[in-house]
């Protein structure tokens, strides 16, 4: 058996021995033990390397509030997790660990050299250190940053787990389950209430665990519990294990994070690594016990340095001793208690150290009984020892003046500065905080949510309180759900309840400034970092918690936020109310990436909408991108082709005998009804009244600002009926902005809206074969030049499918859209594919889709416009109703900025030496000699290479680009400044002769 | 996540299925043509920004579709109340003492 394990003692099974590696060691444990309490069973506290100054650290807790103790776990292939608490980590046969924030090794340690460069990382460094001479910051102060940032190693493999999420609807849930949250889960279970209660522990009991000499209405403490948790089984309480509440939100929306496979040698491969919870609860009651707070004072965060607490759980709980020849050292009762059941276990305790004059008297006598010295009135001024305490200086206090030090030899020195409740949780509810003059400390008190609060978390500590307060609490949370319960009251013999006195910096006669006393140890905050920090004008706690990093590590100043709060209160001359205390904040512990996600990962990321067509695009080598949410075929490339070579090649055969493309992803909205036309008319710049059933126009959408929105074509089907298009990543934004208007504004109109987006599946045919193709399968419409000419709508049947059949252009070419229902769009596509192929048909992507627009001019809202940019910018003033009345966006036109001249306005660029092709995005000047910076009067929206024209064309915005027809801009590159010559907008057929087929 | 009540649906719902919509009760002019520059201007841009409680829009956009109006309290995020868009803004006297 390890030389630190106390036969008899403890919860874990000594019996069962469980073998792990730490920094490649092997390390002999028990069933049920931590990695901390682990490896304090073999005489090591040593387990890490402090952040800042690379101390050498050991634990200070056995909890999850464990500052120092971070390690590395790998449970297997990429399974690496860093800064897990060594003193939360179960342990099973074969787990890696391994310590953090050493070089070459733990215990000696490079970086340690920081510890004596103090002056240059004292509070506020970040300010102070890096910023001279300003030509190190290159080559030495960020790569030395870079070098030094960050707890642990990230995981560099990709996460093998999964991870679950659920929700759980319940009566009441209980957060804790120590004495007061068991007695609350039983009251509210027995008032009939479904009740869940979550422990983070992988045990239920707390305090419970640690105290078994409590005898409770005359059971032995952990009888009492096992029984007591059958009994709340047996009532139908849903107990969670391993589960912490992360964060409280709200309409008491609890998060819960669960452990599931981490403490398991061998998991079931199907089961989830952690599942989060989203719970709602009726009523919360938080039954999060204390923290025990460490004291202040020179050298008090050594290897063997611990919270006397935490002492007695390694004790009790896992049936090992922290130490052979302990020193106390306190100002509060409960650290009497350790003593105590440390001496009865065998150790040697070397004094109780209590910085009060006239301790209990029943402690005197308990302490001569064991034959400890007691040193009543004294303070601790140092430690020595550099991996492990092996003395501390005791010094005696008088009236307020340090007397004569003393130097006792020890193995570990058990602190105590009293308890604190952990009010984390009811923090993030925005609940108020009262300060306690008496306990020296913050207690809860407006409450923001329906909860209630028991036992320590309010203050009230010893176990029969505690269950007392609890069951009574749970009948409080019955009682507000309309349940009457009457609460048991129960009776503890043996409790251990105590009070204390609050310190900041323990009395020292050292130079304040050569002591290092830590508040924050993940951090490496000390007292006189918190004291400079004020000195140098931070008043508001919240700015000494920035500029020192004070209680800003991944434990939340759950160990430190006290102390630098007393320490800052007593700099400012202010009473601790008057300074505050900082916003905790969600989660409480950290939390893997893994829980939030939960099952969206991977293909479950984000929704990738197909079109019916998608999957032959798949089949016929397609490069797809994705376009909102859409994945779109870019382009089909040849073997050996490039996207350049597949999209020119595309182009041309477009133009030259016949393209099909894939156009299913554009939005489109029916709107319905008798005043269907009255609405366009108020939605669209474009006047409607006119437009005949079966025939289509161009509409341009504004905001209310008179900046364009989204444009498309629409067709008139009949008088009262409308088939909209939309861009395709603005199809929900449209519908969104139409039913806005349509429902708050104008609700007298009789207009119906119905998203048919996906209704439709439309292949678009351009080309001067378009017509000949498509002829011979449309049946019930001529579609002839003469009997439906360019811009027409109708309905009619292609290839025997139904269709609604637009005859527009996109590309300048003679173009068909055939919309057929979505389920034979691949059909369709099918077959004129195999038809088309007598005129060499070419299916085109996205990019080429783009390129031939730009030839002719055509905008893409949201490329060639940014949301800043009005009809008349565009160069689609024809596009605005003259005569209207109102439509949206109307009256904006009018403000004297959209009417300012020299805005910036849509003009074509061709790059004066006729190759150049360039930057979409790249700025524009007029003088590309001025002096840096310069004035900057446009930017390149579209660039292209354009196979019709011969070479790269280009659409910008410039400021009054359209008096700057044939002037010559300049756009800077990095390596040169290429000039181009503003031009129109079109590149292509500019009489649109094309369509005319 | 917050609980909404949609006063059409009459349900209480989870925040994930609305979507905010902005200051509520500021009506569009009947005849944009009409306005001054400067009230135009205050329409479009000009907003209370309030610490405290708010009126504003939401609507249920994955459920029924309908806007309708709130008054939530900007610093607890507590809704106070919902109403139908068109009906009358509710005294601020009228509301739950925010918190209860």
């Amino acid at each position: 058996m390890s030389r630190f394990r106390v036969a008899g003692r403890g919860r874990v099974q000594q019996d069962r021995p469980v073998c792990f590696t730490f920094d490649g060691q092997t390390i002999e444990g028990c069933a049920g033990d931590t990695v901390a309490s682990a490896l304090l069973a073999n005489g090591r506290h040593l387990m890490g390397r402090s952040f800042k100054y690379h101390r050498p650290r050991g634990p200070v807790t056995a909890g999850t509030e464990e500052p120092n103790a971070l390690i590395g776990t790998r449970r297997g292939e990429g399974q690496f997790e860093p800064n897990t608490r060594a003193t939360a980590q179960e342990i099973w046969n074969g787990l890696d660990t391994t310590s953090q924030n050493k070089y070459p090794s733990l215990s000696f340690d490079v970086g340690a050299l920081n510890d004596s460069l103090y002056m240059l990382f004292s509070a506020g460094f970040y300010y102070k250190t890096f910023m001279w001479p300003r030509s190190f910051w290159d080559k030495v102060y960020e790569p030395f940053i870079r070098a030094a940032a960050g707890l642990g190693v990230s995981p560099s493999e990709p996460d093998p787990d999964h991870y679950a999420s659920r929700y759980l609807h319940t009566d009441v849930l209980v957060v804790g389950g120590g004495p007061a949250g068991l007695a609350a889960a039983k009251s509210a279970a027995e008032a009939g209430l479904r009740v869940a209660l979550v422990d983070e522990n992988s045990e239920m009991g707390g305090t419970l665990l640690s105290e078994p000499q409590a005898e409770i209405d005359g059971n032995a403490a952990w009888d009492w519990l096992a029984e007591e948790l059958a009994t709340l089984d047996a009532l139908g309480v849903r107990i969670m294990t391993r589960t912490t509440a992360i964060g409280y939100y709200h309409q008491n929306m609890v998060g819960l994070c669960q452990k599931l496979t981490d403490h398991l040698e061998t998991p079931d491969p199907d089961m989830p690594r952690e599942r989060l919870w989203r719970v709602r609860a009726q009523q919360v009651i938080l039954a999060q016990g204390g923290l025990e707070k460490p004291l202040v004072f020179h050298g008090n965060d050594r290897p063997g340095v611990m919270l006397a607490g935490s002492a007695q759980t390694y004790l009790n709980r896992y049936g090992v001793k922290v130490g052979d020849r302990p020193v106390i050292v306190t100002s509060h009762d409960s650290a009497w208690h350790a003593a105590f059941d440390l001496a009865d276990a065998g150790a040697d305790v070397q004094a109780i150290v209590d910085t009060r004059a006239n301790p209990r008297a029943d402690f005197i006598t308990g302490a001569e009984k064991r034959n400890i010295e007691v040193l009543a009135g004294h303070t601790v001024t140092g430690t020595r020892g550099r991996l492990r305490i092996k003395a501390v200086r005791i010094n005696s206090v008088a009236d307020g003046k340090v007397g004569a030090a003393r130097t006792l030899t020890c193995d570990c020195l058990l602190m105590s500065g009293g308890w604190t409740p952990s009010l984390h949780l009811f923090s993030h509810t925005k609940g108020t905080l009262r300060w306690d003059d008496e306990s020296q400390t913050f207690l809860p008190d407006r409450k923001a949510e329906a909860c209630q609060i028991a036992g320590a978390g309010r203050g009230l500590w010893g176990i029969e309180t505690a269950l007392n307060d609890g069951a009574a609490m749970g009948a409080a949370a019955a009682e507000e759900l309309g349940h009457s319960v009457k609460a048991t009251a129960r009776s503890v013999q043996n409790d251990r309840t105590g009070s204390g006195v609050t310190h900041t910096e323990l009395p020292t006669d050292r130079n304040p400034s050569r002591t290092k006393a830590f508040v924050d140890f993940q951090n490496d905050v000390m007292a006189k970092d918190l004291r400079l920090a004020v000195r140098e004008g931070m008043r508001s706690i919240e700015h000494v918690k920035r500029y020192t990093t004070n209680g800003m590590a991944t434990d939340q100043g759950k160990m430190s936020n006290m102390n630098g709060l007393n320490i800052a209160a007593d700099a400012l001359g202010k009473p601790q109310p008057q300074v505050g205390l900082t916003t905790f904040r969600p989660p409480y512990t950290p939390t893997t990436f893994g829980a939030f996600v939960g099952y969206h990962k991977g293909d479950h990321f984000d929704v990738t909408r197909k079109t019916p067509i998608d999957g032959w695009a798949e089949e016929n080598g397609a490069v797809f991108e994705p376009v909102s949410l859409w994945r779109r075929a870019r382009y089909f490339p040849q073997p050996g082709e490039d996207m350049d070579a597949a999209v020119s090649r595309e182009c041309r055969a477009t133009r030259k005998s016949l393209g099909m493309f894939d156009a299913s992803t554009l939005g489109k909205i029916e709107v319905v009804g008798p005043d269907a036309v009255e609405f366009m008319n108020r939605m669209y710049t474009n006047p409607w009244t006119k437009l005949a059933p079966g025939r289509t126009r161009y509409g341009l959408l504004l905001g209310d600002d008179g900046f364009i929105r989204d444009d498309g074509v629409i067709g008139r089907l009949t008088e009262d009926r409308f088939h909209i298009t939309t861009t395709t990543g603005g199809a929900a934004r449209v519908l969104n902005m139409m039913e806005d208007y349509l429902q708050t504004e104008w609700p007298d109109l009789k207009v119906w809206l119905t998203s048919t987006t996906e209704q439709w599946a439309t292949i678009a045919l351009n080309g001067p074969n378009a017509r000949n193709l498509l002829s011979p399968f449309v049946e019930g419409l001529d579609i002839s030049d003469g009997a439906f000419p360019h811009m027409s709508i109708a309905e009619c049947t292609v290839a025997g499918y139904p269709a609604r059949l637009f005859r527009v252009s996109f590309t300048g070419e003679l173009g068909f859209e055939v919309n057929v229902p979505a389920r034979h769009g691949r059909a369709l596509w099918e077959t004129l594919f195999e038809a088309g192929q007598q005129f060499d048909i070419c299916p085109y992507g996205t990019e080429t889709m783009h390129v031939l627009r730009a030839e002719k001019g055509f905008i893409i809202v949201g490329q060639d416009t940014d949301g800043t940019v009005t009809p008349y910018d565009a160069g689609q003033g024809w596009a605005v109703g003259k005569k209207k009345r109102d439509f949206v966006g109307m009256r904006a036109l009018q403000r004297p900025d959209l009417t300012a001249k020299n805005r910036k306005q849509l003009v074509g660029l061709l790059t004066e030496d006729s190759r150049t092709k360039l930057e979409e995005g790249a700025q524009i000047v007029l003088d590309p000699n001025q002096s840096k910076p310069m004035r900057m009067v446009g930017h390149v929206t579209s660039s292209y290479h354009s196979d019709a024209a011969g070479r790269p064309i280009a659409l910008a915005l410039v400021e009054g680009g359209h008096n700057r027809m044939g002037e010559t801009v300049h756009i800077p590159m990095p390596d040169t400044v290429v000039k181009a010559t503003v031009t129109g907008t079109t590149f292509y057929d500019p009489d649109n002769e094309r369509l005319k087929l | 996540m917050l609980l909404i009540h949609c006063p059409y649906c009459d349900e209480t719902l989870p925040e994930a299925e609305f979507a905010y919509a902005g200051e509520a009760h500021i009506v569009r002019p009947d005849n944009p043509a009409d306005v001054s520059d400067e009230e135009w201007r205050d329409f479009l841009f000009i907003r209370n920004n309030l610490k405290g409680p708010h009126y504003e829009r939401w609507r249920h956009i994955h459920g029924c579709g309908r806007f309708f109006n709130a008054v939530r309290n900007t610093v607890t995020d507590r809704f106070l109340t919902t109403y139908r868009a068109g009906e009358r803004r509710p005294d601020p006297e009228s509301l739950p003492e925010d918190g209860q």
